[in-house]
């Protein structure tokens, strides 16, 4: 029997602000707002119609009251759900179950920062890991490193192949007119690069951007029934959320994420397998992410990562299409990524995604982390075709 | 004087030891000290001393403007995992696999244990 979530919901809308570089003096809350209107629009609604909200951020304590007062909206559904990058995604679950219960008909999920306009540092809220912080490892990198490198070891992954993670991201960005990173890279570009916590340089990093990004979700009926300006409503068939660990020396074994527990509860509702996805966006913080969702979503086996992205598969023209705006290795990383993985994932299904459509594109899997690997949740969307 | 996890923590790296904690329960291990065991609950836990003698799990030489210096995960014989730092060498010479044994570093504003390379390591 089919899940009841299945397609039980849609995204009717979605909108960013200020990719790159927001214009001069905005605030994280102008982006928000900004974005909330593109996505409003997009979808045919306003804020008045909006009774659910969900918001993360490094910014405010309470998002959701600073997000809620500046647009004037009083949800009677309000989740701030904090997985760090992973939140949106996992918003997209709660606002499913949310609907389906009866707690709420629109949702409003929506994010922005200014981390580049504010001097490019990493915003995170304080906090202390005692055993750890002797060694001063430099969050979040050293952490993702350690991964790298013990990835490398027991698999014989090579620093070519994480640097082939940032080369085909660029490659996917460069047909991208919207994305921040759009020069040439190669891979020797991304070896040479500044090393930062070896193996990876400054080049295996996400880039450092402002940015701003909503989604309007609501029941698959009435998300067929709108008449936005967008490309049409597109239907969350799965969702899965995981989470195991906070801090890096807690992760039991650095190759493996939460990822194989939120995948798998995603296709399960969903009713598809890795086979069944025509494109993928998963959260590219750094070059060895994509490799180990690449593994542990199914699309190869663990330790293939490497070769799979290092052969083209994961390119412009290969048989796994990955991070298709760019991902936030060139297209934006504002703080947190997530939310885009899910707006690109609904422009590729809706057709509307330029030079750099996939063709035919019917089942997208978009994939979230959070923090140091720690927090994983998964969401597939599909059109009304595949709903 | 009964100490919490963290001051349990503290005394043991005051004197240049790491602390874990065993769950009489399961006999789950951790390094990182608490008060309920994170594989069955139980709060029945005792709290040792590792002999500070492992290997290097996953490793990394980080780069600043104050030079280069390794980051370590170190999997201790009693089975926790800790962070560290391999010092007394070049810290892009520390590999995955090297036997390592923990000292006493209070040079710095903190007492910390802090890993050396075993000799045939």
């Amino acid at each position: 029997m089919a899940d009841p979530l299945r397609a039980a919901v849609a995204i009717a809308g979605v909108g960013e602000a200020g990719i790159g570089i927001a214009p001069e003096g905005s605030t994280p809350l102008d982006l928000i707002g900004e974005a909330t209107a593109v996505a409003l629009d997009d979808a045919g609604l306003a804020t008045t119609d909006v009774d659910a909200l969900f918001t993360a951020s490094a910014y405010y304590g309470m998002p959701n009251l600073n997000v809620g007062e500046y647009l004037g909206i009083r949800p009677r559904f309000s989740d701030s759900t904090n997985l760090g990058g992973a939140s949106f995604l996992s918003h997209v679950g709660h606002a499913a179950a949310a609907i389906v219960s009866g707690l709420a008909e629109v949702a409003l999920i929506v994010y922005g920062s200014t981390q580049r306009s504010d001097g490019g540092r990493l915003k995170s809220v304080a906090e202390s890991f005692p055993d750890e912080q002797l060694y001063a490892p430099r969050y979040p990198v050293t952490q993702y490193a350690l991964a790298a490198a013990r990835h490398m070891h027991e698999f014989g992954t090579t620093r070519e192949q994480l640097a082939a993670v940032a080369v085909a991201a660029r490659d996917w960005g460069r047909l991208n007119p919207a994305a921040f990173a759009r020069d040439p890279l190669t891979v020797d570009d991304v070896l040479s690069s500044r090393m930062l916590s070896a193996p990876l340089t400054v080049r295996d990093c996400c880039l450092v951007t402002d940015g701003a990004g909503a989604l309007v979700v609501t029941s698959a009926e009435r998300a067929r029934g709108l008449r936005g300006a967008g490309g049409g409503a597109i239907f969350v068939l799965g969702f899965g959320e995981a989470h195991w660990h906070r801090s890096i020396s807690q992760m039991p074994d650095l190759t493996v994420t939460a990822a194989t527990d939120s995948g798998a509860r995603a296709y399960a509702m969903a009713g598809v397998g890795p086979g069944d996805v025509d494109v993928l966006e998963l959260y590219d913080a750094f070059t060895i992410n994509p490799i180990l969702f690449l593994e542990d979503l199914g699309f190869c086996g663990k330790g293939e990562g490497g070769p799979f992205v290092a052969e083209g598969r994961t390119s412009p023209g290969g048989t796994h299409p990955v991070n298709t705006n760019g991902g936030g290795l060139s297209y934006c990383h504002p703080g947190m990524y997530g939310i885009f993985t899910l707006i690109e994932a609904t422009r590729q299904l809706r057709g509307e995604a330029g030079d750099r459509q996939v063709p035919g594109a019917e089942i997208a899997l978009a994939h979230g982390n959070g923090a140091v690997l720690s927090a994983q949740s998964t969401v597939i969307l599909g059109t009304d075709a595949a709903a | 004087m009964t100490l919490t996890p963290q001051q349990h923590a503290a005394a043991a790296r005051e004197a240049g030891h790491v602390a874990y904690q065993h769950c009489e329960r399961c006999g789950a291990r951790t390094a990182y000290l608490r008060v309920v065991c994170p594989v069955c609950g139980s709060t029945d836990l005792t709290f040792h001393h590792s002999a500070g003698r492992g290997v290097v799990y996953s490793t990394t030489t980080l780069h600043s403007r104050e030079g280069a210096r390794d980051v370590s995960l170190v999997d201790l014989d009693e089975g926790v995992r800790v962070m560290g730092t391999v010092v007394g060498v070049d810290p892009d010479a520390v590999r995955i696999g090297a036997a390592v044994q923990g000292r006493l570093d209070d040079g710095g504003d903190e007492p910390r244990v802090v890993f050396t390379l075993e000799a045939d390591g």
